[in-house]
């Protein structure tokens, strides 16, 4: 397999969610998120209960995955900042770890400067988490002891049983 | 590459239906979308011209329920099928953990499958991938045309490895849950094995 599987543990999750939540006050932003680079959401913090956040990150991979082939046609390594623009709400999309995407979503209550700002910020604080979760996951797989996938027991009723209805 | 978030208590999955153009896999979407409990799916969302062709790919979320204690999420993408947008393609194979293939069953779209299987696999190849190893499942679409062939027929010249497959009518909905459950059961099952 070409990537390594993303594994998340609960302490890292927290970190990370901590990160976010201070990113969007710092940033006075509505929503912030965080999407691996195939569209899966990871963490997300602010007022979701209005957005359909799981397609969000399905297209906002897309758009990422997009303009990194942009990139590459003229040369480029990748286009490492995204902004859209709305009449009231703008999008802030920038690449962390080199492997997730942070968005940030913010209206006229804040501005794209001061997101710039606060998402350089918050990125270095992400990069250390991720760098961290790698470091765990390459631990983890040389000692192998004490840690057992739950899946390890699954059976052919337990995927059927998901098909059941 | 599947994403286990143990905080969460989540797995999600991604599937990508491949095949040529018009043979059926935004319908596949469309139907699992028209017939799943609006509590377990999310949006279908499709990215199209004013055609209904396939700009860059459709994506419904869907929620079947728990395994050990894991919520499992399957996320499916359909990949726009005409030739030209082969950089689309590539692009939504990233990280990918089964393949659907969906071929079009009119003899004149023989060709069209072939060379649609080629073109998976020299793009799974591309992402660091393996035809052979990742969790694959083919799909003889279109039955209920007049012009189709013979499934014994088809099976020669498009099986590459025995994968398990599928006579399908994605328009009515016949063979559409029994292929994504054969390619969902067999990413499960490469779970086991990690």
């Amino acid at each position: 397999m070409s990537a390594p599987d993303l594994v998340l543990y609960e302490e890292e999750f927290h970190k990370i969610k901590e990160a976010l939540q201070r990113l969007r006050q710092d940033a006075n932003a509505n929503v912030v998120f965080l999407v691996d680079k195939n569209g899966q959401q990871i963490a997300a913090v602010g007022d979701l209960a209005s957005l359909d956040t799981t397609s969000l990150a399905s297209l906002t991979a897309g758009n990422v995955a997009a303009t990194d082939g942009l990139a590459r046609l003229i040369g480029e390594k990748e286009f490492s900042i995204l902004f859209h623009e709305g009449e009231k709400d703008n999008i802030h999309i920038s690449i962390v770890a080199q492997r997730v995407i942070l968005v940030v979503i913010f209206d006229e209550r804040s501005s794209l400067g001061l997101v710039r700002l606060r998402v350089r910020r918050a990125t270095g604080e992400l990069d250390k988490i991720f760098e961290e979760i790698t470091q765990k996951v390459e631990r983890e797989k040389d000692s192998l002891v004490d840690f057992e996938s739950p899946f390890s027991e699954i059976t052919d009723d337990d995927i059927d049983r998901l098909f059941s209805e | 590459m599947t994403f286990i978030n143990y905080a969460a208590r989540e797995i999600n999955c991604k599937i990508v239906y491949y095949g040529p153009g018009l043979c059926g896999k935004t319908t596949n979407l469309q139907y699992i979308y028209d017939r799943t409990n609006p509590s377990a799916k999310g949006k279908l969302i499709s990215l199209a011209t004013e055609t209904d062709r396939t700009l860059f790919f459709d994506f419904l979320p869907l929620d079947l329920g728990t395994v050990k204690g894991f919520k499992t999420r399957f996320h499916l993408y359909t990949v726009p099928g005409q030739v030209f947008y082969d950089a689309s393609r590539k692009l939504i194979l990233k990280g990918v953990d089964g393949v659907v293939f969906v071929a079009d069953s009119q003899e004149a779209r023989l060709e069209a499958n072939v060379e649609s299987i080629r073109n998976l696999d020299k793009n799974l190849k591309e992402q660091g991938y393996e035809i052979s190893a990742i969790p694959y499942v083919l799909q003889f679409n279109k039955r209920d045309l007049p012009t189709s062939m013979p499934t014994d027929e088809m099976y020669r010249k498009l099986n590459i490895k025995g994968e398990p497959t599928f006579e399908a009518t994605a328009t009515t909905g016949v063979g559409v849950f029994d292929t994504l459950k054969a390619v969902a059961r067999q990413v499960l099952m490469e779970l086991k094995k990690k």
